[in-house]
């Protein structure tokens, strides 16, 4: 005979109660609400800033990163980071140049581009998971060795020899003038996304970002999902490496110099957060789109790179640290 | 176990300078490696100020921007006003880095964003500061008074200054790490936050004074590299700050916190420095140099990583019975 | 069993220390209410209760970890309040925890130092002055450590050494030890003893928490009793037995407590033999059959988690069979145990059981996903009809089903984990301490599931370190010792005392 009670049953809702505060504070609310800022902004400024065409040539510029940023963002969401993506992609185009100069066709620079930036996604993954080696770490070293590699190699040279069809892809358009490295990011958006949101990996990517001890416990292959990632991340790199050499039409050792910085900047602007377990894809498209834009109004106006950076720069901070002053004023009120 | 693998680390040192001065002996003269030395004065300075961030298990990418910025700011001072006594020069350029590294700290240890992140936003904003301030203008030494010029020129017992000026701020740090509480608190901090919480230890009040610490560092590199090359605009040392981290992880400073010394960074410096300098001499491409250093900090890290203990928990009385023979450990 | 004479027993002094009506309390749970409790110079008091009955919460507020909700903490008749754990020291009490709380990469001498450290001239660290002074601490406790020795070169007796000598560098006039030889041998274990003798003679007061009755027999002048977050005695273990203590900790007689059903035992599910690893356990071998419940009785440190989880493969073993229906498996990932039909609910639950980031719904489906993803894609209908279905059975208690798991109590969250565990329908489930730290009514509900489960079928392994647990619910009990198992008994067939000496390693008595 017990003396513990029956278990009561309670009552449990089905979901959590959405109220409208809870959507307009998430972060792809706000990221959408500076989209039309920075939109309204610079077409006030720029008269030329609202032409359509001119607004799809603008992805031009960062339609590469936007891809590089996809990969990366998973990988901070599962608390590792990349910083040789831009590396990687100085050696995958540098293999390109000279397999191009050996005579391979289009095709074939971008299974040599895949295969590179694979192999040494594959080569961070390995030390990273292999011998548990803290990611931030190990890139900085490939990142040297890699861009070295290409340095050696190339010197002060520069590889110009490439077919036709890879400039008329990297440069061009498919229908309606949508550039090609753009529609290939959206529809990478929407596979990267649907697997994040919809599907098993997805949700396990994530786990193993918010408690990767319990990932593991709960039969998680984590090792296995991490070094994919970081394969991934070399493999988007070297597609984009073979987009952007086909833009630029020439490799040099300082292709994509400093792009690995302005990645993480976008994820994290995309409300990915630096410790891991949280994010979303949309997020990080539409960081994609608020500073690309932002970047191609400034440099309407002639404003100098450099300068477009302090822009990005303070963006980031005011960003992160605006929730939480808000949060403490408002606990402070009370 | 650290100090076998700073001995291994400078034994290997040697070693590069030995087999370089084979091949070419004029590298081992002593004009040489005086030379080597006072190249890898700022390395050396600037690893001992992200050292001190490291241990706190914070990272400071912000540290080759605060340095271009405020070597900026000095030379345009000393270019509007050349009769400014370059004492003064080198109190402003340590006060406006410190300004600088204050920034990062206070937004880390006053809000809690993470260091990587608040660093990676003054790093573009710092940078982006030297464009805007000197008009997208180059100083160079003619644009420089001579005063200014002559401070990494002086020598003192054969030495240049810069390398006293090493000296005497690895010699600050030596101490401070050493031999103060608030230096020991850093350790303290990077190695067990919750245990230093509970001695009382404020990993805020720690962070900011490391920041501030790094900024005041790079800014006085700023003034001695602006003088030094005699050149000031947006983009010197660019990139120096994963060049700096690379020299801390090669010294055995963990970038998990907790772990690191002078000595280490020393070394770290020292061996970066070394292959840099002895590449040319040895007609070796410039162009290697970055392979080599990324290959030399993959060594490093995967060195670091054996030597920590690894394996199962000792719960077996014969496995405890065995680790617990290890020297130095009295039987209690 | 034992009983002390009264030759020794004090006369009463001004307390040290003394709670009363003090009250902590968490979100879905109250920790403790109303405690009274009262230590006295040159006394060793110990605090003895089931597990969560609030002993660890106690200390904490000792240790200025927690604050009070209400009540008075008064030292030496004067009231305090700590909102620091360097106010506690400073008051004169200190803690030696479970888990040694240290800085691994620094000496023993800077850590027994750190935030109160000797300085000389201009602020500067007087290393040679903390060096002697950690030599001399050292030498009052009879050890030979240096005091330069870096910590992470310690054993675990070392680092409680280093800990008390910390305590006494405070000049604590309470010393406060929380299961203090859990992971001792028994030589360190003498010696410890020896040490907490000597504190007794300085005149300092001992706090400490056991489940060891022996030790508590002999080491303790008074006790004081916790169950459920509240005092229910206190007196000189002079005059109690044993068997009176632990009715008075668990409330109730042990019959009464353990809804354990009479299961109808099936076919051998799992054999087990000759399991081993390197350095955490050696041989460890049995059989389960269906509907039988195994409980795993032993100190903290033994190895039975380690064991389990070996069995499960998070870890390799060096040798050792395992089957299944009779059929040899190789369990080399969590995955493949998982295929062959055995589950883990691990022991701790915050870091290896809980997302705790995620929602229920989230957590319950983790181990299990492929099932509601039939084409590829997640089915969130699915997931839910799932996550209703068992939060349901286990009573799970919260606001929705997306309620974020940090949220949640731990008897809470612990239902989710092991509702996580029942979706990927095993037929051998493995309870690691599944009722550690969660409130009486949690418990409830766990152990009468565990029997529903037995009778439903499922070979379930119970590994914990609570003793009424362990015997009200199992069929059979193995106890485990520093790797090895030392002891088998039928329900039934063995009493408390004889499975706690397995457990510690005593010779067992002839009939006492």
């Amino acid at each position: 005979m017990s003396e513990v009670a029956a278990p009561t049953r309670y009552q449990v809702a089905d979901h959590a109660p959405r109220t409208l505060s809870d959507f307009l504070l998430r972060w792809e609310t706000i990221l959408v609400g500076l989209l039309i800022l920075t939109i309204v902004v610079n077409a006030i400024l720029t008269p030329y800033f609202l032409d359509v065409g001119n607004l799809l040539d603008a992805t031009f510029n960062f339609s590469e990163k936007a891809m590089i940023a996809l990969a990366m963002a998973l990988l901070i969401i599962v608390r590792d980071i990349d910083l040789s993506v831009a590396a990687i992609v100085a050696l995958v185009s540098l293999t390109m140049g000279l397999t191009a100069k050996a005579g391979a066709d289009t095709g074939m620079l971008l299974v040599v581009a895949l295969g590179v930036g694979a192999a040494c996604g594959a080569v961070n993954g390995a030390l990273v998971t292999g011998l548990a080696l803290p990611s931030i770490v190990v890139t900085i070293g490939t990142m040297s060795l890699f861009r070295g590699i290409a340095q050696v190699v190339l010197g002060d040279q520069a590889l110009t020899e490439y077919p036709d069809a890879l400039l008329s892809i990297g440069q061009g358009y498919i229908g309606a003038g949508v550039p090609v490295s753009f529609a290939v990011f959206l529809l990478l958006a929407l596979c990267v996304g649907f697997v994040m949101h919809k599907t098993p990996l997805g949700r396990r990517i994530f786990a193993i970002g918010a408690n990767p001890d319990a990932s593991r416990f709960s039969g998680i292959p984590v090792a296995r999902i991490r070094f994919g990632l970081f394969v991934l991340s070399g493999l988007l790199a070297g597609l984009a490496a073979w987009f952007l050499t086909g833009r630029i039409g020439s490799t040099r050792p300082n292709i994509a110099q400093g792009w690995e910085l302005e990645v993480v900047t976008v994820v994290i602007l995309g409300g990915v957060s630096i410790a891991g377990g949280s994010g979303t894809i949309p997020g990080v498209v539409l960081a994609v789109f608020v500073l690309g834009l932002t970047t191609f109004g400034m440099s309407l106006m002639n404003v100098p790179g450099i300068v477009i950076n302090v822009l990005l720069g303070l963006l980031l901070i005011v960003v992160l640290a605006a929730p939480i002053v808000i949060r403490r004023w408002m606990a402070f009120r009370r | 176990m650290n100090a076998r693998r700073e001995i291994l680390l400078a034994v290997i040192i040697l070693a590069l300078i030995v087999g370089v001065g084979i091949r070419a002996p004029a590298f081992v003269a002593l004009s040489s490696l005086l030379g080597v030395l006072t190249d890898t004065s700022f390395l050396f300075m600037l690893a001992l100020a992200q050292m001190a961030v490291l241990l706190t298990r914070g990272i400071d990418l912000s540290v080759a921007a605060n340095l271009a910025l405020t070597g900026m700011v000095v030379a345009l001072v000393n270019h509007a006003a050349p009769g400014v006594p370059i004492a003064a020069i080198v109190v402003l350029a340590i006060a406006f880095g410190a300004a600088l590294g204050l920034v990062n700290g206070a937004l880390i240890a006053g809000l809690g964003i993470p260091p990587i992140v608040v660093t990676l936003g003054t790093l573009a904003v710092y940078r982006g500061m030297i464009f805007i301030i000197a008009h997208g203008a180059w100083l160079t030494s003619k644009d420089m008074s001579a005063a200014f010029l002559s401070v990494p020129k002086a020598e003192f017992l054969g030495f240049s200054s810069l390398v006293w000026i090493a000296a005497a701020v690895a010699l600050a740090f030596w101490i401070y790490l050493n031999h103060t509480l608030a230096g020991r608190a850093l350790y303290a901090v990077g190695g067990n936050p919750v245990a230093a919480r509970y001695c009382g230890i404020d990993l805020g009040r720690q962070q900011l004074t490391v920041y501030t610490l790094a900024g005041a560092v790079s800014g006085l590199c700023g003034y001695l590299w602006v003088s030094r090359y005699g050149i000031a605009y947006s983009d010197i040392a660019l990139g120096y700050e994963l060049t700096v981290i690379a020299a801390c992880v090669i010294g055995g400073v963990s970038i998990a916190g907790g772990v690191g010394s002078v000595s280490g960074a020393l070394l770290g410096a020292l061996f970066l420095g070394v292959i840099v300098n002895a590449l040319p001499v040895i007609n070796v491409s410039p162009f290697w140099q970055m392979a080599i250093s990324g290959a030399v900090i993959l060594a490093a890290v995967i060195v670091n990583s054996r030597t920590e203990r690894r394996g199962g928990k000792l719960i077996l009385p014969e496995a405890r019975r065995s680790a617990a023979a290890v020297p130095g450990v009295a039987r209690s | 069993m034992t009983t002390r004479t009264a030759e020794t027993t004090v006369a009463p002094k001004s307390p040290v220390l003394s709670l009363s009506n003090v009250s902590k309390t968490f979100p879905g749970v109250r920790a403790l209410h109303d405690v009274r409790l009262v230590l006295h110079e040159g006394e060793t008091t110990a605090l003895i209760g089931e597990n969560g009955a609030g002993k660890s919460t106690l200390v904490k507020i000792l240790t200025g970890i927690y604050t009070p909700d209400g009540g008075v903490v008064e030292v030496n008749g004067k009231p305090v309040s700590f909102r620091s754990p360097r106010d506690a020291w400073a008051a004169g009490i200190a803690a030696i925890h479970q888990e040694t709380v240290m800085f691994d990469e620094l000496t023993i001498a800077e850590n027994i130092f750190m935030g109160h450290a000797p300085t000389g001239q201009m602020g500067r660290l007087d290393w040679r002055a903390m060096n002697e002074r950690t030599r001399a601490l050292l030498d009052t406790l009879e050890s030979d450590l240096e005091p330069t020795t870096p910590v992470k070169r310690l054993g675990v007796a070392q680092k409680h050494m280093v800990e008390i000598a910390r305590a006494l560098s405070h000049d604590a006039r309470v010393v406060i030890m929380d299961e203090p030889t859990a992971a001792l041998s028994a030589h360190e274990i003498e010696d410890l003893y020896g040490i907490v003798d000597r504190l007794k003679k300085d005149g300092r007061a001992i706090l400490f928490i056991s489940h060891k009755f022996d030790e508590i027999f002999r080491l303790a002048d008074r006790w004081s009793c916790l169950r459920d977050g509240e005092y229910v005695g206190d007196g000189l273990i002079a005059e109690t037995t044993e068997r009176k203590l632990v009715s008075l900790m668990v409330g109730r007689t042990i019959e009464h407590v353990f809804p354990k059903r009479e299961a109808k035992l099936g076919a051998t599910a799992l054999e087990v033999a000759d399991l081993s690893n390197p350095t955490e356990f050696d041989a460890v071998g049995f059989s389960l059959r269906y509907g039988e419940i195994l409980g795993v009785y032993g100190l903290v440190g033994a190895g039975r988690s380690e064991a389990m989880q070996c069995l499960f493969g998070l870890t390799p073993s060096s040798r050792g069979e395992v089957r299944i229906e009779g059929a040899k498996v190789e369990l080399t990932s969590p995955a493949k145990a998982v295929a062959a039909g055995i589950s883990y609910v691990p022991e701790d639950r915050q870091v290896q059981g809980a997302v705790l980031p995620f929602g229920v719904r989230e957590n319950m489906t983790l181990a299990s996903l492929a099932r509601y993803s039939p084409s590829g894609v997640l089915s969130p209908a699915r997931e839910l009809a799932e996550t209703r279905r068992l939060g349901t059975r286990l009573a799970v208690k919260a606001a929705n089903w997306d309620q974020a798991l940090n949220e949640l109590s731990g008897g809470n969250q612990q239902k989710v984990v092991i509702g996580k565990w029942l979706a990927t329908n095993p037929r051998i489930l493995i309870l690691d301490e599944p009722t550690k730290g969660i409130d009486i009514g949690s418990k409830a509900a766990v152990h009468e599931f565990m029997s529903e489960l037995a009778q439903e079928g499922l070979a379930v392994i119970l590994v914990s370190s609570e003793l009424p647990e362990v015997m009200g619910m199992s069929d059979s009990i193995l106890v485990m010792r520093e790797g090895r198992i030392t002891a088998r008994f039928e329900r039934g067939k063995a009493t408390p005392e004889m499975i706690v000496r397995a457990a510690s390693g005593l010779a067992q008595e002839a009939a006492a």
